[in-house]
């Protein structure tokens, strides 16, 4: 890794420089992270008396129980639908603004204040809409004689916090999606106009593949904002039910170690949550980054 | 724009209102709501148009809170957040601009560990160490304190790269001058390189405050004492009550008053906030 062509030679001075951000990780994520793979191999009895070393039954319960796999497949279905959902809208609007002139900057005004919309707001607010006694929309929905009522139907939880999760991760989105259209060279497109192409033909084969690197970047972000900052849309919203329809993986932990107690299995939750974390980076750093370049 | 398409104008605008309107939206129904009184929800559906009892809502969640859900008041919370909010901006800022400082400026022993130290902690959000990180702070007596509140927040990986980034841009001159006429490192750090980075910081800041306003899981588990609610958690309390009698009017008065100051920080300083945004996460 690189420095400066010539740098400075003390002794002592970079340890101090470094020592508060070093203490800090050290005592809240290094520390409580290897504790957590510590605690996930033991069993605590329900007292609290005795730790026993199990080595990874926990990890086998885990596996086997099928709440677990049904809340990795909760996970898995609302992280594609929010991506898919919020990337689409956002890109639409990015490809809208970046065609506007004049009135560019008015539009992203409009458009990027969610971003600082706590999530846990963000689930208060559609769940004040859906609500199934006065909520606007069950109304609506009554015309079309859909019965709205998510606390009973784990489809309808599930796009109430869907919709809820990209309504507040669309600006994000958004934001580089414009960020990577205006970065693709002008020229490129009127030359094609010029050859005659129509700008949908032209989007499609000229803008969207430019696009990819900007969409790649946006995928693994995305799935990460899903599985992690959801938490407080879930937890204003459905709490993880009807009969755990719309359990994440976070959720999960958070449900069987804070509310449950059950610290065990809750560490090895979170120790299989931080492997997938390491794999999506790693994904990133692999595969996206080496893709950034035109 | 390539050509003239006139009816392409017209749906490209026609997209761009009903996207703003569609974002927008949820938070009007949510102030609507807040300018009625308590009655106006039991007749059907929502109202759409103001009511009269804005100053109302807004003054009782202000000045008491809802005692039926254990809320303090709403200015308290408020108040918290806001602390909460500065602390962890200035706090990251602080410690990664340090930490950047010396990885890039020094040759030392042990300088790549550090490094991956550091990097190490993009991969372990609050989300994912809940319950050890809880003990770490309960074993330490913070809970209910700024300081629990926010120090399991503070490390930032992220920032101290941008900061990395940032100062490999910075002509090696500036710190060969400075130091051919005689200022330690520490003068070089203060009088050259913490004014060339001031718009860096600024936009940081503004992520950071961001960042730590709407934080919900951690003072949710870290804070028993009322005194040290922040308003976005504080929410989750007025919800329990409900389940029971929804007071609509406060809850979304209050939800209003949660969303208002960090949306004011990203329209008033736009232009650091997307240059923020854009850099820390690239």
């Amino acid at each position: 890794m690189q420095t400066k062509r010539s740098t400075y030679q003390n002794r002592w001075l970079p340890y101090l420089l470094l020592a508060p951000q070093l203490i800090i990780t050290l005592v809240f994520f290094i520390w409580p992270a290897s504790q957590a793979v510590k605690s996930s191999v033991e069993r605590t009895d329900p007292f609290g008396f005795k730790t026993t070393f199990i080595g990874l039954e926990n990890y086998a319960q885990i596996l086997a129980d099928i709440t677990y796999l049904n809340a990795l497949g909760r996970t898995a279905v609302f992280s594609v639908s929010v991506t898919l959902l919020s990337m689409g809208i956002a890109l639409l609007l990015a490809v809208c603004v970046n065609r506007v002139l004049r009135t560019s900057k008015f539009y992203t005004t409009l458009l990027v204040w969610p971003y600082a919309v706590a999530p846990v707001v963000a689930g208060v607010l559609w769940w004040f809409l859906f609500n199934p006694t006065i909520g606007l929309i069950p109304h609506l929905l009554d015309w079309f004689n859909i019965n709205w009522n998510h606390r009973v139907s784990g489809t309808q939880a599930m796009i109430l916090i869907t919709i809820a999760a990209a309504w507040k991760q669309v600006s994000y989105n958004f934001l580089f999606f414009l960020a990577g259209l205006q970065s693709i060279p002008q020229p490129l497109i009127e030359a094609a106009a010029i050859d005659g192409a129509k700008p949908f033909k032209r989007f499609w084969s000229i803008v969207f593949p430019l696009l990819s690197p900007t969409t790649f970047f946006l995928i693994i972000i995305n799935i990460n904002y899903v599985m992690f900052d959801t938490f407080g849309v879930i937890d204003a919203t459905t709490k993880g039910g009807p009969n755990q329809a719309t359990m994440t993986l976070v959720y999960k932990i958070y449900n069987d170690g804070v509310v449950g107690l059950n610290i065990g299995s809750s560490s090895a939750q979170s120790v299989m949550l931080m492997g997938i974390v390491l794999l999506l980076t790693f994904i990133q750093f692999r595969f996206v980054e080496r893709r950034v370049n035109y | 724009m390539v050509e003239n398409r006139p009816f392409l104008d017209f749906m490209t605008h026609l997209v761009l209102i009903t996207g703003v309107i569609v974002v927008a939206f949820p938070v009007y129904v949510a102030f609507i709501a807040s300018t009625h009184e308590p009655d106006a929800f039991v007749r059907g559906v929502m109202p759409l148009l103001p009511g009269d009892n804005l100053i109302e809502s807004y003054s009782t969640m202000l000045k008491s809170g809802l005692d039926i859900g254990g809320t303090p008041p709403v200015w308290l919370m408020l108040g918290n957040s806001l602390v909460m909010a500065l602390i962890v901006a200035f706090g990251k800022i602080f410690i990664s601009i340090l930490s950047a400082f010396a990885i890039v400026y020094f040759r030392f022993p042990f300088r790549i560990l550090a490094f991956w130290i550091i990097f190490i902690t993009l991969m372990l959000p609050v989300e994912v160490r809940i319950i050890p990180t809880y003990e770490v702070v309960a074993n330490l007596g913070m809970l209910n304190s700024y300081a629990g509140l926010t120090l399991p927040l503070i490390a930032s990986a992220t920032a101290t790269f941008l900061f990395r980034q940032f100062f490999m841009t910075v002509p090696d001159e500036l710190m060969e001058a400075s130091r051919m006429d005689g200022a330690g490192p520490m003068k070089f750090f203060r009088d050259i390189l913490i004014p060339v980075s001031v718009t860096n910081i600024s936009a940081l800041f503004v992520i950071m405050f961001i960042y730590g306003w709407v934080q919900y899981l951690w003072p949710l588990l870290v804070t028993t004492e009322e005194g040290f609610y922040t308003i976005v958690m504080g929410i989750k309390r007025l919800m329990a009550t409900a389940d029971r009698e929804p007071a609509w009017n406060l809850i979304m008065a209050t939800v209003t008053l949660a969303m208002l100051p960090p949306v004011l920080v990203v329209l008033f300083m736009q232009r650091l906030f997307v240059k923020g945004l854009t850099e820390t996460e690239k």
